[in-house]
């Protein structure tokens, strides 16, 4: 019983910390789909969850936070869109001026703004996302093991946690059923048929570099206002980058996408619970959980367990014939 | 028929891009409710003012040379190598570990073993995206920044799990041996009467880095290899059609991309520290970026570059000691240094292509 309480407890951090994994590998499957690389994920998160802890602690509003972390994170999108795009310049490099310049704006404005070293004053009351309880969860959190994984598991996160998981079938549907879906996988492989079709590249690359940088609002706000009460200096951590390892993992399908977040998401709220694993006599340090994610994609995209193969035209900028 | 003279493209489009990135930085310090005017003056000082400021600004100088040539060189194959971090932090366990456990006679020998077990150290960790990228297609740019990320995890085993020493509670290697202490700018150009460099980190490993400049500029433009690489990273089907082999050439420049950026420990392990400890590389390795970029992947344009940066590095921590500018400042910079000349590149050079034809129509 007392394994079926760690598991219950284990798994629900699990989906804490998948959550922000999910937003931002979803943000950059439309933008990696549309032949847009993304690496400055990490950035677009950062920035974001600083603006919507400081709005949000100075108004106390957290929808007003959420709303300027989109904000915040559409600016830094329309950047990476204007140079990637627009001036066709290197994805790559623009991704990692991207990352650069939120982790040191955050700090820097942080620091004239609230003087705190760097951070936000601590959220409370409407600053931060408060848990949705599910009906009846309470009344049925005895029942013993759907009582926990309904009350314990399902029950009591935010909302954002909600939203991340319905973009699943949602991605799925925009991508797979829909025209504008069918344009941006189009537009990712072989943009010059798109273009051919009358169809505008450039439109629909900065539609799906928008969207991109919404997610990203979202990621970065659910984690200075969800899972943590207010911004603190880089508190993103490489999650921007795991989300793209997750991407890679999930070979840029959504509902992949969201197993490889949660088994990420395992690994980490294994790392946070327990420090070294001891499985009889072998002991494996806390290090090896924080870096499985990265040797998983590196074995994904060496091709040795199934090949990760990327939309053909990613990172390519479009020239269109004269 | 070019579009425009080379000194353009090689000396007036990156002070364009300078220049952009200095106006932004202006207005965001003025953003920030301080004068920039000011804000230089100090820097310059910090910065420019003394043997002791020079001596940081040399420091992080050769730090950033050793990184910016490891990515420049990687540019030339066009390889875009962002594991410069990840390597130049095995290379500082290279040199811990033969500065530990290997008893040295003397610095100079220590030297040499040191840089070479830093570059071996680094060469390994560019090795397996360098294969994987040769040989399964595996996209460099994400193999390498998974292997900073799985070099960081490893790093932080080594010291907390292994190399700790005994009821030490930082994780930290022990200290290196007095004779395996490098001779810093203080011991060498001070005389008993004037001392210079006061307690500043500037080593000899600066020279080392000079020297890896002139050497890095002939391997380029004065070998065979090096015009491989570059043929190979100006066309590929070209250079497949000359006979020049992808895969060797995508292997072996990452190799020496890597043991360039691991050779930075001998600067800030074995010169400065004097020990490994936690990110003994403070984003010198992603610093290498925006100096390689800067340089136009060019050595003296990498030196040139290095010096810069190593200005603003010292300058933006006298800055955040005399005012209320965090250190930060100093990314911000470098973000918009690596997009002004890498990202949006084009924004520069489109329009005064435009002005450099329409001036010569106008002379014919």
């Amino acid at each position: 019983m007392e394994f079926f309480v760690t598991l219950i407890q284990v798994l629900d951090s699990t989906i804490r910390l998948a959550t922000p994994l999910l937003l931002a590998c979803l943000a950059g499957l439309y933008s990696e789909r549309a032949g847009i690389f993304d690496i400055g994920l990490e950035g677009k998160m950062l920035i974001s969850a600083f603006f919507s802890a400081a709005i949000a602690a100075v108004t106390g509003s957290v929808w007003l936070g959420l709303m300027a972390g989109i904000g915040a994170s559409l600016v830094l999108s329309a950047l990476h869109g204007v140079a990637s795009i627009t001036f066709r310049g290197n994805q790559l490099i623009s991704g990692v001026a991207i990352n650069f310049l939120a982790s040191g704006l955050t700090v820097l404005i942080a620091q004239s703004w609230f003087k705190q070293g760097g951070r936000t004053p601590s959220l409370f009351g409407g600053g931060r996302f408060e848990p949705i309880n599910f009906p009846f969860a309470e009344a049925l959190s005895g029942v013993p093991i759907i009582g926990p994984i309904y009350s314990e598991l399902l029950s009591g996160h935010s909302i954002l946690v909600y939203v991340a998981f319905l973009m699943v079938p949602l991605t799925w549907w925009v991508l797979y059923r829909t025209r504008f879906g069918l344009r941006l996988r189009a537009v990712g492989e072989n943009p010059a048929a798109v273009d051919t079709a009358g169809v505008s590249v450039v439109g629909l690359r900065f539609a799906a570099v928008a969207i991109c940088g919404v997610l990203c609002g979202i990621a970065g706000a659910y984690l200075a206002t969800a899972l943590q009460a207010g911004f603190v200096k880089e508190m993103t951590a490489g999650r921007g980058f795991i989300a793209l390892a997750a991407l890679i993992f999930a070979k840029w399908r959504p509902w992949h996408a969201m197993w490889a977040c949660l088994l990420f998401g395992l690994l980490q709220a294994i790392a946070l619970r327990f420090q070294n694993i001891d499985l009889g006599g072998v002991v494996i340090p806390v290090q090896v959980m924080d870096a499985l994610p990265y040797i998983l994609t590196v074995v994904i995209l060496a091709g040795f367990v199934g090949k990760a193969i990327p939309p053909r035209a990613g990172g390519e900028p479009y020239v269109k014939e004269r | 028929m070019d579009k425009m003279p080379k000194w353009a493209d090689v000396v007036l489009i990156p002070l364009i891009s300078l220049l952009l990135a200095t106006i932004l930085s202006a207005l965001v310090i003025l953003a920030i409710g301080e004068n920039p005017v000011e804000a230089v003056n100090l820097m310059v000082t910090g910065a420019l003012g003394s043997t002791y400021g020079w001596g940081y600004t040399l420091y992080y100088a050769t730090n950033f040379m050793f990184t910016g040539l490891a990515v420049a060189v990687a540019f030339h194959a066009r390889l875009f190598n962002i594991g410069g971090e990840g390597q130049a932090m095995l290379g500082g366990l290279g040199v811990a570990m033969v500065c530990l456990y290997i008893p040295w006679p003397h610095w100079s020998i220590a030297l040499l073993g040191a840089g070479l077990s830093a570059a071996l150290f680094g060469a390994a960790w560019a090795a397996i995206p360098a294969y994987l990228q040769a040989k399964r297609g595996s996209h460099i740019v994400i193999t390498t920044i998974m292997f900073n990320f799985i070099a960081a995890a490893f790093l932080n085993y080594m010291l907390v799990n292994v190399m700790r020493p005994q009821g030490s509670q930082d994780p930290a290697t022990a200290r290196f041996p007095e004779a395996v202490h490098l001779p810093t700018f203080q011991s060498m150009f001070s005389t008993a009467e004037n001392i210079v460099f006061r307690g500043a980190p500037a080593n000899i490993s600066f020279f080392v880095a000079v020297l890896a400049c002139v050497v890095v500029w002939a391997l380029i433009w004065r070998t065979r290899l090096g015009y491989e690489i570059r043929a190979y990273g100006h066309s590929e089907t070209g250079a497949v059609y000359a006979g020049i082999s992808p895969v060797r050439i995508t292997i072996v420049a990452m190799l020496i991309s890597g043991a360039l950026a691991g050779l930075m420990a001998i600067n800030n392990v074995m010169g400065e520290a004097e020990r490994l400890v936690l990110n003994s590389t403070e984003g010198a390795g992603f610093i290498g970026i925006a100096v390689a970029l800067m340089g136009r992947s060019h050595p003296f344009g990498v030196f040139l570059a290095a010096l810069l940066f190593g200005f603003l590095y010292q300058g933006g921590a006298e800055l955040a000691l005399w005012t209320s500018i965090p250190r930060e400042l100093i990314v911000v910079i470098q973000a918009l240094v690596i997009l002004f000349t890498g990202a949006l590149d084009n924004m520069v050079r489109m329009p005064l292509e435009k002005l450099f034809l329409s001036l010569r129509r106008g002379a014919q």
